[in-house]
């Protein structure tokens, strides 16, 4: 078995899928020759020829909404963005169309997509290159929003996505990109969609993380872990629709909760997070949930990054507040 | 030929069959021969009996409200005529006598605007996108078919539809330029009605015509008289001929006119006069047909008076029919969001089913 980053176990999914399956197209800026600016595509248009991996005009609705009408038209397409920054003018084909096109029709048409796009900060990009506004996202009705936080899970969800008959928005942590090798195995699995994981063990604290913010819960776990504090890590792995019962039955069990997440605080999932968890397992808390987040700031320059994202350090303060409180 | 000689850059503009129903002879080609003339007249009156039903119908309090075709028969039904059966049809939300001409039922349509979700599905052979209200989003939707058509090597069209304000927006032009840049068998048919609501055509743009937006992304424009049958469809069927033989994308600009309101929740004596509408009955595309038919001796007064109640008869028909299959299950407000019912949803299902259960239990479903 092969070690990978989560580019190269994207670019495995991809080609393994487009392999089997001959309807997947791949479109965006920069996808074909270059690879993509970030590589996920790399290779694909010259193993799969300049038809199924499409190089288009720089036009985001477009991209999005021409890949409404190649799915009506009897393909699986794969439009990607460049940064989730450029999202925004595709956002009306998503919000308009893409999510509707099943309910409106009453199952006439159906829009199996996959919209693959780099978000989140962390790696001293321009300003647009770093945001995290995946709320918006999840309060679309009729879409599904993934967030891989391991190159296993990217190759897992990914394929999960390509095989889903709905239209998935997949949101890839850029700054976890290259961090994380681990053992990704070629061939088929999945990880199916709405299944959150536990990915650490713990019965006196539970820490509630997706995306890049996984890493960062992990080492604040880690560090209580030495002042015996036993935390366990929820990560998310799909954000909509959310997996609640994982969350709820752990904090059942703990009693005590952090969230965190590098968008801005307010309306954030953070407080969906809360709310479902006051509605569903109130009486077992034993301390107000604990937020972790960015600011509701502007993203700042990268300069000032560092102190926007939240860190081991902020969240293990977090943890230690909520355990005595 | 039509695109080279009538270049919109130079103030050309197709025009064939005149007001009083003349025209010259030669330019009727061999396909449109009386039966088929009259057809086309035939589903022009029929769409006007359909938009008047159905304005009567939103006043009577039976529908919602409506978009009206008045007086842009010609330029929906000498498009649609084109299509084969599997050609696209992207309509934007006044192409009433278009999705007629294509398959879809008055009754679907007119189930659509009554309220119902049932009204845009649509038979699985009849390809039609549904109506759609966001200004000229589905352009991009239509680029996308063709191109879809392009890349399996099939050989469907995309016939695209919008309004004169629709060329204001940015996803046209992202549409025409992707057509341009990929060459897709896409026909842009503008129905150019001078009216954006309230808002008239030289407040959109200072182009002197719309057509000539095609040249900027590569391909050809042509501005026809949108209120002449025979102009729309000659035009028409240049671009649905170049666009299957490979030949790329085109933009028809059909100059018409809105006789009736944006929409029943409009009220047009707000910005513009009785004598500009009146000035325009002149030129209504239903009459010259009429005329033009009349003069070869294939109608009379009597043969229309019939024609046309028999058409609001079949409107009225058709009303009756949607009524009856107007879905009022709540159920349905959840389950075609996705191919299957994810657990939150049948949560919030049951939720809904629950409180209708004890309103329903409760005196006149009072709190």
């Amino acid at each position: 078995m092969a070690k990978l980053n989560m580019v190269e176990a994207l670019n495995l999914a991809l080609a393994e899928e487009m392999a089997r399956d001959p309807q997947i197209i791949l479109l965006g800026e920069d996808v074909g020759q270059l690879g993509g600016v970030f590589r996920v595509s790399d290779g694909l248009q010259a193993q799969f020829g300049p038809k199924r991996v499409i190089d288009t005009p720089l036009a985001e609705a477009a991209i999005v909404g021409t890949s409404l009408g190649l799915a009506v038209g009897g393909f699986k397409p794969v439009a990607e963005l460049q940064f989730m920054g450029f999202l925004y003018p595709a956002l009306d084909q998503i919000i308009s169309h893409i999510s509707r096109y099943r309910n409106r029709t009453r199952g006439r048409y159906s829009v199996p997509l996959v919209i693959r796009m780099p978000y989140g900060g962390g790696i001293h990009a321009p300003e647009h290159h770093s945001e995290s506004t995946e709320a918006l996202l999840a309060h679309i009705p009729g879409i599904k929003v993934a967030i891989p936080a391991t190159p296993y899970d990217a190759k897992g969800l990914l394929i999960s996505a390509l095989r889903d008959p709905d239209p998935v928005i997949f949101l890839e942590p850029k700054r976890i990109y290259r961090a994380i090798r681990e053992e990704v195995p070629a061939g088929e699995f999945t990880v199916p969609l709405g299944q959150a994981q536990i990915v650490r063990p713990g019965d006196q604290v539970t820490a509630v993380a997706w995306g890049s913010m996984v890493r960062e819960t992990l080492r604040a776990a880690e560090a209580v872990a030495e002042e015996g504090v036993s935390v366990e890590v929820i990560d998310l792995r799909t954000i909509s629709p959310m997996d609640d019962a994982t969350v709820v039955a752990s904090i059942q069990k703990t009693g005590r909760g952090v969230v965190v997440h590098e968008a801005c605080r307010t309306a954030g999932l953070g407080a969906e997070i809360i709310a479902r968890v006051n509605e569903k397992a109130f009486l077992s808390l034993a301390a107000p949930i604990e937020r972790v987040t960015g600011f509701d700031t502007i993203f700042p320059l990268l300069k000032l990054e560092e102190h926007y994202l939240p860190d081991a350090f902020r969240i293990s303060r977090a943890i230690r507040k909520v355990v005595n409180f | 030929m039509l695109w080279a000689e009538y270049d919109p850059l130079a103030n050309r503009r197709l025009a064939i069959l005149s007001p009083e129903g003349q025209m010259d002879e030669g330019w009727r080609p061999s396909e449109l021969d009386d039966e088929a003339l009259l057809h086309l007249y035939d589903r022009m009156v029929a769409l006007r009996q359909a938009d008047l039903l159905a304005l009567n119908l939103q006043r009577a309090g039976r529908m919602g409200t409506y978009a009206p075709t008045l007086g842009q028969e010609a330029a929906n039904i000498g498009s649609a005529a084109l299509l084969q059966a599997e050609d696209w049809l992207v309509p934007s939300f006044r192409e009433t006598g278009a999705m007629l001409l294509k398959g879809v039922s008055l009754k679907l349509i007119y189930l659509y605007w009554m309220g119902c979700e049932w009204g845009s599905h649509f038979p699985e052979e009849v390809r039609v996108l549904p109506i759609c209200a966001p200004v000229s989003t589905q352009t991009l939707h239509g680029v996308g078919l063709s191109w879809a058509a392009q890349l399996k090597g099939e050989n469907w069209v995309t016939l695209i539809y919008l309004g004169d304000g629709g060329t204001s927006k940015g996803d046209f032009h992202e549409a025409m330029n992707f057509a341009g840049t990929f060459q897709t068998p896409t026909v842009f048919f503008i129905q150019n009605n001078q009216f954006a609501i309230s808002v008239p055509r030289t407040r959109q743009t200072a182009s002197a015509t719309l057509a000539q937006k095609a040249i900027a992304y590569g391909f050809p424009g042509i501005q026809v008289d949108g209120n002449d049958l025979m102009a729309v469809y000659l035009a028409t069927r240049e671009a649905v001929a170049r666009a299957r033989a490979g030949q790329g994308p085109c933009l028809i600009e059909a100059q018409t006119y809105r006789m009736g309101p944006h929409t029943t929740a409009d009220d047009p004596t707000r910005y513009r006069s009785e004598a500009e509408l009146k000035t325009q009955e002149r030129f209504d595309p239903l009459l010259r047909v009429r005329l033009y038919l009349e003069n070869r001796g294939l109608v009379n007064p009597e043969t229309e008076a019939a024609r046309e109640a028999q058409h609001l008869k079949w409107a009225q028909e058709q009303a009756r029919e949607a009524e009856a299959a107007i879905s009022y299950n709540p159920d349905e407000i959840f389950d075609y969001h996705f191919a299957e019912l994810p657990p939150y949803l049948a949560e919030q299902k049951a939720y809904c089913q629950r409180f209708l259960a004890a309103k329903g239990e409760s005196a006149h479903g009072q709190a």
